[in-house]
């Protein structure tokens, strides 16, 4: 199981998109979003837009299999998400707002556990793990404790992640969020390279993150109206 | 399989670097059992009757105190939402972390028994059945404890919370770990004693986990 996605990557043998029908959300007894469609094809990108509270992260939340969506369905091209979670964890990274690095493990040791939960072969995920490193620029931080870090640092210990361990479906919300100007570029670059490959980036922003020829998604036109007309 | 063995080294690697817990829990264990010569008087008769009680009660308690800390920190630096989405089973996962918590605070509290069944006078025969049963008996409690750690997470003061949800599921484990060295001690056979217990670590092993993986992936929604 483990298998499809890695053999996927290394070639560029076609995908089937990810896509969600129907898609409808409720949290804490409010309709957050209701029949929501969206597709993503290999190579593209989806940014969901909208304001705070719109369900941007309750969205990602759904696509990554961590929220049960209240209807609807997911697809992996023809087979329901729902039917191997397994699997479908296999081939997504979520990338969310807490970075999950641990304060008494260093760099290196935080990214390489979770590249190997991902991909257990030992000898690929240390390769992967020092092109993770060097890609975003902690090399020279490898082996400094996780409570020494900057916010900054720590976003860029869980984004080394993505590379770390192959998968084409890649979800992250607001993976901006404390990096620098030079870090944001240096994510744009990984984001085009990973579609070139064939992945899919889904991510939620409220900063300008340049990805050519992307899709957006306004979370605001699926939301229920409320009583006095407002959406 | 890999997984396994990576989630229980971390595990094992966090407990080591924070080195705390396990201390604290073996260090709880021994202060409150040597209170009971001071509470009871030091007569070794009335220690001797009691002693198998007072232990058990005793590493049920310490056993509980690092509870909350099993899936809390998971939780609040969002590791948990990559562990449930990690490709393999929840259930995997739990046992793996459980098997840590086990080697960190349920083998440390089996080494410093023995000691203390000397301090409270405990008849010779138990040693060997105080032993067998608190090494079958101590992974049950931390089975049936990570139930209670998943569910409530999230919750204010979950730590009292915890005990009150737990500590009734750990009488059973008591009541048999118990008789068991009561029977050793009085010359009958400890057997059917330790074979309850067998039955419920062997009960807890797939249901516990089953039950923790359902209460994580409800904390994450």
């Amino acid at each position: 199981m483990d298998f499809c996605h890695t053999r996927a990557m290394d070639t560029t043998e076609k995908l089937p998109p990810f896509s969600g029908h129907g898609l409808g959300c409720i949290r804490g007894g409010r309709v957050v979003f209701a029949g929501l469609d969206f597709a993503v094809a290999p190579g593209e990108a989806l940014v969901l837009l909208g304001p705070n509270g719109s369900g941007k992260s309750s969205l990602l939340r759904v696509m990554a299999g961590l929220l049960k969506p209240a209807a609807g369905k997911l697809a992996w091209g023809e087979v329901a998400t729902g039917a191997d979670p397994e699997l479908h964890a296999a081939r997504t990274h979520y990338v969310g707002h807490h970075d999950a690095v641990k304060p008494v493990l260093s760099v290196a040791e935080n990214i390489r556990f979770w590249a190997r939960l991902h991909q257990p072969d030992a000898g690929l995920a240390q390769g992967a793990v020092e092109t993770a490193l060097t890609r975003f620029g902690l090399a020279h931080l490898r082996d400094i404790p996780g409570k020494l870090l900057s916010a900054g640092q720590k976003r860029r210990t869980n984004l080394a992640r993505l590379l770390a361990a192959p998968s084409p479906l890649w979800l992250l919300d607001e993976p901006t969020t404390a990096l620098d100007r030079h870090n944001i570029k240096v994510l744009e670059t990984v984001f085009a390279q990973h579609r070139a490959a064939g992945g899919m980036v889904v991510l939620s922003t409220h900063q300008d993150v340049d990805l050519p020829g992307a899709r957006t998604l306004h979370l605001d036109d699926f939301a229920l109206e409320t009583e006095d007309g407002q959406p | 399989m890999i997984r396994f063995w990576e989630v229980v080294r971390r595990d094992l690697r966090l407990a080591l670097r924070q080195g705390s817990d396990s201390l604290m829990v073996v260090t709880f264990f021994v202060l409150t059992v040597v209170l009971f010569p001071f509470g009871i008087g030091p007569e070794a008769g009335i220690l001797e009757r009691v002693a198998a009680g007072v232990l058990w009660v005793t590493a049920l308690l310490a056993s509980m105190l690092s509870l909350d800390r099993l899936f809390q920190t998971d939780y609040e630096d969002g590791s948990l939402e990559l562990l449930v989405l990690t490709p393999t089973s929840l259930m995997v996962v739990v046992l793996a972390k459980v098997l840590a918590h086990w080697l960190t605070t349920g083998l440390p509290l089996l080494a410093a028994a023995p000691i203390l069944a000397v301090l409270l006078h405990m008849n010779a025969d138990g040693f060997a059945i105080l032993l067998l049963t608190m090494l079958i008996g101590t992974p049950v409690l931390s089975l049936i404890g990570a139930i209670g750690a998943a569910l409530v997470l999230g919750a204010r003061r979950g730590g009292v919370l915890v005990s009150l949800l737990i500590l009734p599921l750990y009488v059973p484990v008591l009541i048999f770990g118990v008789g068991a060295i009561d029977a050793a001690v009085q010359g009958r056979s400890a057997e059917p004693h330790l074979l309850i217990l067998g039955a419920l670590l062997a009960a807890c092993l797939p249901l516990a986990p089953w039950a923790t993986a359902a209460a994580l992936r409800q904390a994450l929604e």
